[in-house]
């Protein structure tokens, strides 16, 4: 790709060159901010996203990181919560907002904290679940033949089985953690977008304007970053966004079976695991992390709604 | 082509798909373990004898490829190993909890299906008003709920703070199991004539029918809204209605037999979902199904059944959405039989 572009030199040159894509991101904009939906979904992402960065700044008590050595020899950070006893299952106060749950943790800042975990196994297993698709799809779509009819086959296989019990099945080959989760998933995820990808290239790839960029004689590889991927960027990220909830839902749920982090680590679905048991005397030590869950999700799945309708040209007049 | 030569063919494509599968159950099992041998033999605390006896019994010392074809040949003679916690073939447990499950998953789509379609039909008829809103936050809602927190939060207040349903099981305990003919309690005490059992068996499974139906009833109500209004916009609608059809006759005659078709595509595709919904609901609801036996075995490293369980999930999903497919063909004839 070329890293200087000489034939813009200036702001100016940049607008007038890229006039209508900015018109139509601005049309974008302004349907966006039209709908009520999508505003309540991107404000629960960024307070999400807020909370993760300064949860530090937030809560009233931290977590400790020691390393422990795991059944499968390896060493790993493992995250400590202080344990007083005395102050086990209280209620919501002014001092423990959520509560405290049967080691005397204060739950709220175990909520807090718990938006790191499931930020960070929401963006890893989405970010290289499609990267691996991009890839994968995009060349199975653009070259077709037998490599298409290869990954296709191998992407029904692993669409044959439901998410939640093929990667239960490999976090339990694996062995419990959070990063285990995460290797599983990828290993679920990625047909999803292999597929979207390809039948994207595919439609891409006989439109006029490639033809056009083939004929004067530009290259595979051209055609594929210049034309191709850009395009098919709108539908890629409705479904990554809508993904980004439902990789946090079967986390969550792997989590709540055992699969995840060790038990005291603040991580949403092990915290209604282990609150499980005091249910009907500490209905808050279950109820606020579902809540926390509950929020985000939504906050992706309305994000992700708004987008595929301003996205989706037929679905905009 | 017929109907019944397209099915033959989709039957035939079966094969390399369960072939896949059995590739992808055998890697995970016998590849991506650091110690095949150990995992099977009970994980940590595994005895070294054990170990020793598992790697012979699975061939675990010769080439990978020798080690799928011993694989793949237990699974055709339907040997899946030994439970670990049950002390028994993998394949009687499952046999033993199979019916459970499937008398949830049942019930959970007779909630799922006629109340999404309905909705569906009267958010899309009475677009924006009331009603329309209503459902469009359950289906957005019931979406994006954790199956396992939504079982407890009904758990909380259905048999907790307003106890009219029972917080778990199958049936009330201390009370027998009616004589097995399906092992689908319910259908079993009516043929049996036994009203008490009928009872306590629906009592039971409303609340985890319930939770495991609640996000495929908003999958369907969304899908059925969207496709309802797609179609109500066409012009064979206008047509019908500029030759003085009855609004009845034009909603239930043209407009719903065509809106119901992607209906349908979504309910099979969900099948897979409500099968994992089920290792949650069935571990919460205590419903001896084969999700909660699942469950178990993952925390007590029991690898065998965990396997058994998903090779039998996945060949229920293929069924499945073959069955979906066929019918699929069977209501829309514009589906080419002989493409694809």
């Amino acid at each position: 790709m070329d890293k200087i572009r000489p034939h813009i030199k200036t702001i100016d040159d940049f607008l007038k060159k890229h006039e209508s894509k900015i018109k139509d991101l601005r049309f974008m904009a302004h349907l966006f901010r039209k709908s009520l939906l999508s505003m309540i979904g991107l404000i629960l992402i960024l307070i999400l996203i807020f909370v993760a960065l300064f949860a530090p700044f937030i809560t009233s008590q931290h977590p400790s990181y020691v390393r422990v050595s795991t059944d499968q020899g390896t060493t790993v950070t493992e995250e400590r919560w202080d344990i007083n006893f005395s102050q086990s299952l209280l209620p919501p106060s002014p001092e423990h907002l959520f509560g405290t749950d049967d080691y005397g943790r204060d739950i709220f800042s175990m909520v807090i904290y718990g938006s790191q975990t499931s930020f960070r196994i929401c963006i890893i297993v989405v970010a290289i679940s499609t990267l691996i698709g991009i890839f994968l799809g995009g060349i199975a779509g653009y070259f077709g033949g037998i490599i298409d009819e290869i990954l296709m086959r191998i992407t029904d296989v692993f669409l044959a089985i439901p998410y939640l019990i093929l990667a239960m099945a490999i976090a339990a080959a694996l062995g419990r953690s959070i990063d285990h989760i995460m290797e599983a998933m990828i290993i679920v995820w990625w047909p999803t977008y292999a597929r979207l990808m390809r039948g994207q290239v595919i439609a891409i790839r006989e439109q006029q304007y490639v033809e056009a960029a083939r004929s004067v004689g530009a290259s595979n590889s051209r055609i594929l970053f210049r034309h191709i991927f850009p395009n098919s960027f709108a539908p890629l990220l409705v479904e990554i966004t809508l993904d980004l909830g439902a990789v946090l839902l079967v986390a969550a749920g792997l989590s709540f079976i055992g699969l995840g982090a060790s038990p005291g680590t603040a991580e949403w679905g092990l915290m209604i695991s282990s609150g499980r048991i005091y249910m009907f005397q500490a209905w808050w030590y279950v109820t606020f992390p579902g809540l926390a869950i509950v929020l985000v999700v939504l906050g992706f799945n309305l994000l992700g709604d708004g987008l595929r309708d301003i996205t989706d040209p037929k679905l905009r007049r | 082509m017929k109907t019944w030569e397209f099915i033959i063919r989709r039957l035939i494509l079966l094969i390399p798909v369960l072939i896949g599968v059995t590739i992808i159950t055998f890697t995970v099992s016998h590849v991506i373990p650091a110690d095949p041998a150990r995992a099977f033999a009970g994980g940590p605390k595994a005895q070294p004898d054990v170990i020793e006896r598992i790697t012979k019994e699975l061939h675990l010392n010769e080439p990978l490829w020798t080690q799928y074809f011993y694989y793949l040949n237990d699974i055709v003679h339907l040997n899946l190993g030994k439970s670990y916690l049950e002390s028994r073939p993998v394949i009687e447990s499952l046999a033993q909890y199979f019916p459970a499950t499937l008398e949830l998953t049942i019930f959970a789509m007779l909630i799922a299906i006629p109340l999404g379609i309905v909705g569906g039909i009267i958010s899309a008829l009475r677009r924006n008003k009331l009603s329309d809103h209503i459902t469009r936050i359950i289906a957005i809602v019931g979406y994006s709920l954790p199956i396992f927190w939504l079982a407890l939060m009904l758990q909380y207040v259905f048999a907790y703070q307003i106890p009219i349903l029972p917080l778990e099981g199958r049936l009330a305990i201390g009370m027998n199991a009616p004589l097995s003919i399906t092992g689908l309690y319910i259908i079993d005490s009516i043929l049996t004539g036994n009203l008490n059992t009928l009872g306590a068996a629906l009592y039971h499974i409303i609340l985890p029918a319930f939770t495991l139906g609640f996000a495929t009833l908003a999958l369907i109500l969304r899908m059925t809204r969207s496709s309802m209004l797609e179609v109500m916009g066409m012009d064979y609608i206008r047509t019908g209605r500029a030759k003085g059809l009855s609004e009845r006759s034009i909603i239930y005659k043209h407009a719903l037999r065509n809106a119901l078709i992607p209906t349908v595509t979504i309910t099979g595709l969900s099948f897979g979902g409500l099968l994992g919904g089920a290792v949650l609901t069935e571990t919460i609801f205590n419903w001896p199904g084969m999700g909660r036996f699942a469950a178990r075995a993952v925390l007590g490293f029991d690898f065998n059944s965990v396997m058994g369980f998903t090779i039998l999930v996945a060949i229920i999903y293929v069924l499945a959405n073959l069955i979906v497919d066929i019918l699929y063909a069977v209501i829309d004839p514009r589906v080419k039989l002989g493409g694809g």
